[in-house]
């Protein structure tokens, strides 16, 4: 792209940023020289690229994820019928076609690893927060770009780990992704828990650090980077998720590490952490007084705020692209930052409602079934207000726009069954049956990538200067709206008939063998579906040579910072000359007086006119 | 081969299509942007209806196709409050659903962009608020009120009758474990399993552990109307006991003891007479991924007429201690009668 050209030097470029507060009228990102194509665009310190680079290896995994579940979906659609493509892939975890319980699981745990941790956490927020934060806060680049390339590249060497641990002889990890002990710990136990366990445990060790880092340079940079007049109630409600999304991994991901520690002790130093009183592979062995409960409640006081990790950035960008091609102010701001805090103060003490039927103590799991109710009501809040922003608004039906609309729909029907799951009683018969598998797929899969997708759509002109291919988007949204309620929606009733998850073969059970059919009809929708996918991973990577080009700096007509920068897809530095100074609020969707429906952050007030 | 193909024939249906469309986009700017948007906003805004309907109908198709796959009625007492619980949770939720729904897709028809329209500024109302956030509060209020109300009962002590069972998971298979006369089950240890003829590990030193019976098959035997305490243990790694008709499960954790009871109020004869079917089984499901076998940890569960029918069954069994000790004299020489049977029933 030509206006990559503008690229500062970085240091140069990027030192002026600590004095963007008292020094508004700095010059920074100005200098035009060349710089290597290794500085560039690999190891690169602009906010801009780094986003590029989280979301392409995001993409990457997400085509590899979807493919595993394309695999296991032919089998539990198709358990008799021989797939050769399957041996094509998997080699003699699939001979003649068949495949193996063993791999079956571990497609399973790799579905559940890549798209939860590399897909929707690294992915999303990693894609967003890099690319949002410093433009639409009036900065030049995140508060330590070095630190953001850091946790970018760690990400990038945890990939490569758990990438090849795909290849090992006894398969990679398969004790699901929440790898209980001792199921995870014993080798004995499963062909996945040998090296492919150790090689994902350090892959996602890695990950942990890689996303501490990212995390606490967002923090600092939403909290110090602010150009004049950002006062945090000006922020876009974008910025607020991200903020929200971070303090969540940086508090919780540390916990995660820990219980994964103990776990590599547990598995290589002879320790008890998790085991006690085990008889397995003939013998019976020495460990004694652990608690494999204890992991639980170590996992899941990340796991639970990792799904908030997952859905919160996809709940901003959809508040934005809402309003935005609604032309009509976000209903309720301030409700909305105030159920933010809610969700993300909640979202720590909710975690044992996974452990409903660990045998912990019924009292505990009553306040847990409270606390976990409670977060029912910030999320109420949140959909009452995105209605009220459609109400009387203006909608233009760009494809982000529809993207947000389905993500309206699907987090309203996946975060209802919410409620049955999180209710203690209701959740002793549903939980690990398919009722489970339908709730979160909606709620933190299909909504987080809805949210995604509205977020790509909406600023790759902002990414690449070109538009994506409208026509391909729309087929995408539809095909991946409708198939998703065709996949998840009668996994509810498989649920409820008691059908656990994580089976290989049902043909064998009285009270699940029923539903052969239906499994079929459910794989495949699935493999319709991830086509769809695939195009859009087209349609991305096409049109970032050949799409339409953009010829507007302010194509979606949107009032937030990142649409005021000189050039349409910025250099290093973003804003070539002054950094622009903030006046109002993000949603100001009015008539500025002079034919337009939006009055950007940039503009001063007028005479009389209240700030809002 | 044919997979390869089928991928380059859909890569080259993308390509196709990326190019009409790309040649269309371009001749609609030359038609006037305006007017483009105007027109896919009208399709989207049909579409979108056209989705709402279908979606309903759908609904509704899904649930006729699915109500005679589901299970046949709960079995036991904590299954009939269950679904009692499930009913009221379901009505709740759906008339959220269908609200919200209904209100997402008519705004969407009504308030599609004509180029005529001005969005109307209106950025918030703290009362709606207010509303919106007391409305959830109290539904659930009703929701957490119901369901911590069978929480207590389901997970309160067991009734002073129950029968006590011990149902131990291993890598794949349930073994069940009756305390036999004396009513006691014998000390175990893990450090004395031995899959040949000890498989639980029973201390035989403990008198109590001579007439223990040790069902190998996975076969579980209990009584209508007689609570059952089960005993939940695991010899490797982390189980679940699923018992999906009565509405119950549990997980087996190794070193940790996890108990369940609950009521089976019918019979698996009776069962058999309500679902019409001859072949009718209550199933054992693991629910805890537990290794390769998982899928295949299937497990049975006969209720039995009565208490007597109950006390009969178990008279026929032989104690583990004998079975594995063939050269030792049996214990349980004893004719069954309903006396010593019942005893060991209402054990405590």
């Amino acid at each position: 792209m030509a206006n990559e050209a503008t690229i500062g030097n970085v240091q140069e470029a990027h030192l002026p940023v600590e004095h963007a507060h008292d020094a508004h009228g700095d010059h920074g990102g100005h200098h035009h020289h060349e710089q290597h194509f290794i500085q560039k665009w690999i190891f690169s310190l602009d906010h801009k690229i780094i986003a590029r680079q989280y979301l392409i290896t995001g993409i990457i995994w997400a085509i590899i994820g979807a493919l595993f579940s394309v695999f296991f979906r032919l089998q539990l659609g198709f358990p008799d019928t021989p797939h050769p493509i399957m041996e094509t892939f998997l080699g003699h975890w699939a001979k003649g076609g068949r495949l193996t319980p063993e791999f079956y699981y571990a497609l399973v745990t790799m579905h559940g690893t890549i798209l939860i941790f590399f897909v929707l956490t690294a992915g999303l927020s990693g894609t967003f927060s890099n690319l949002l934060l410093p433009l639409q806060l009036g900065a030049r680049d995140m508060a330590s770009p070095f630190m953001n390339m850091l946790s970018y590249w760690i990400f990038f060497v945890s990939s490569v780990i758990m990438f090849i641990s795909l290849f090992v002889q006894t398969g990679p990890a398969a004790g699901g992704w929440t790898t209980y002990p001792p199921l995870s710990a014993l080798r004995e136990a499963s062909l996945g828990s040998g090296v492919g366990m150790d090689l994902w445990l350090v892959s996602m060790a890695l990950f942990v650090v890689s996303q501490l880092l990212a995390g606490l340079n967002y923090i600092s940079t939403i909290l110090n980077m602010r150009t004049k007049g950002m006062k945090m109630t000006r922020m876009p409600l974008t910025t607020w998720s991200l903020l929200f999304t971070s303090i969540l991994g940086v508090l919780s991901f540390p916990v995660l590490l820990s219980g994964f520690v103990l776990l590599l002790f547990d598995r290589h130093a002879g320790t008890s952490f998790y085991l006690s009183e085990i008889f397995i592979g003939g013998k019976a062995l020495s460990h004694i007084g652990g608690s494999a409960i204890l992991y639980q409640h170590l996992f899941w006081f990340l796991g639970h705020p990792e799904v908030y990790i997952v859905i919160l950035p996809s709940m901003g960008i959809v508040s934005e692209v809402l309003s935005t091609h609604g032309r009509k102010p976000i209903f309720g701001y301030l409700a909305m930052v105030i159920s933010f805090i809610g969700i993300t103060t909640l979202a720590f003490l909710v975690w044992a409602h996974h452990m409903f039927v660990t045998g912990m103590s019924p009292f505990l799991g009553s306040i847990f079934v409270l606390l976990t109710l409670l977060i029912a009501i910030p999320s109420a809040i949140k959909v009452f207000n995105w209605l009220t922003t459609i109400w009387r608004g203006n909608l233009k039906f760009t494809v982000p726009m529809m993207f947000a609309l389905g993500f309206v729909s699907i987090f309203i029907s996946g975060g209802l069954t919410g409620i049955f799951v999180g209710n203690s009683a209701l959740d002793i018969h549903v939980h690990d049956t398919y009722f489970i598998i339908a709730h979160f797929h909606l709620v933190m899969g299909v909504a987080a990538f809805m949210g995604m997708f509205a977020g790509v759509y909406h600023w790759f002109p902002k990414m690449f200067g070109r538009y994506m291919n409208n026509t391909l988007g729309y087929i995408h949204f539809f095909l991946t709206f409708i198939g998703a309620y065709l996949i998840f929606w009668p996994m509810h009733y498989e649920g409820l008939a008691g059908m656990p998850r994580r089976y290989y073969d049902y043909s064998a059970w009285k009270s699940f063998a029923q539903f052969n059919d239906l499994n079929a009809f459910i794989s495949v929708v699935a493999i319709v579906v991830f086509f769809a996918q695939l195009m859009f991973v087209f349609n991305f990577f096409v049109s970032i040579f050949k799409g339409r080009r953009v010829n507007n700096l302010n194509p979606w007509h949107a009032t937030t910072l990142e649409w005021t920068t000189p050039t349409l897809v910025p250099g290093h530095g973003n804003w070539e000359g002054d950094i622009p100074e903030v006046y109002r609020w993000p949603y100001d969707y009015k008539d500025d007086g002079n034919g337009n429906d939006f009055i950007p952050q940039n503009v001063p007030l007028k005479e009389g006119e209240e700030s809002h | 081969m044919s997979g390869l193909i089928i991928t380059a024939l859909v890569f080259l249906v993308f390509i196709v299509i990326y190019q009409i469309a790309k040649a269309g986009e371009y001749a609609n700017i030359l038609k006037g942007e305006e007017k483009v948007q105007q027109q896919t906003n009208k399709l989207m805004a049909w579409l979108m209806v056209i989705v709402f309907f279908l979606g309903m109908w759908g609904i509704y198709k899904c649930h006729v196709d699915m109500m005679d796959k589901m299970l046949p009625i709960p079995a036991s007492d904590h299954g009939v409050q269950y679904e009692n619980m499930l009913l009221i949770t379901v009505i709740l939720t759906g008339i959220v659903f269908f609200i919200t729904h209904f209100l997402l897709f008519y705004f969407i028809y009504r308030y599609q962009a004509t180029g005529k329209r001005t969005a109307f500024f209106y950025p918030h109302n703290n009362r709606l608020e207010i509303l919106w956030t007391t409305i959830p509060a109290l539904a659930l209020v009703v929701l957490v009120v119901v369901g911590l109300r069978n929480w207590m009962i389901m997970t309160e002590a067991s009734p002073e009758n129950s029968m006590k069972v011990e149902i131990v998971g291993k890598q794949f298979n349930w073994i069940i474990r009756y305390p036999g006369k004396d009513g006691v089950f014998g000390k175990t240890d893990y450090t004395k399993i031995n899959d040949a003829d000890n498989i639980l590990g029973l201390d035989w030193n403990d008198p109590a552990s001579k007439d223990d019976i040790v069902v190998q098959n996975g076969e579980m035997h209990l009584a209508t109307n007689v609570p059952v305490h089960l005993i939940i243990k695991s010899r490797d790694v982390i189980h679940d006991v699923g018992l999906p008709h009565f509405r119950m499960k549990m997980d087996a954790v190794p070193g940790i003891i996890t108990t369940m009871w609950f009521t089976p109020t019918i019979s698996t004869d009776k069962m058999k007479e309500i679902t019409n079917d001859p072949d009718f089984v209550y199933e054992i499901a693991c629910d805890q991924l537990c290794g390769k076998g998982h899928y295949s940890m299937r497990g049975t569960v006969i209720v039995e007429r009565s208490k007597g029918d109950m006390a009969a069954w178990l008279a026929q069994q032989q104690p583990y201690y004998s079975l594995v000790h063939t050269d030792a004299p049996a214990e349980n020489a004893a004719p069954a009668t309903d006396s010593t049977a019942t005893a060991a029933l209402s054990m405590k």
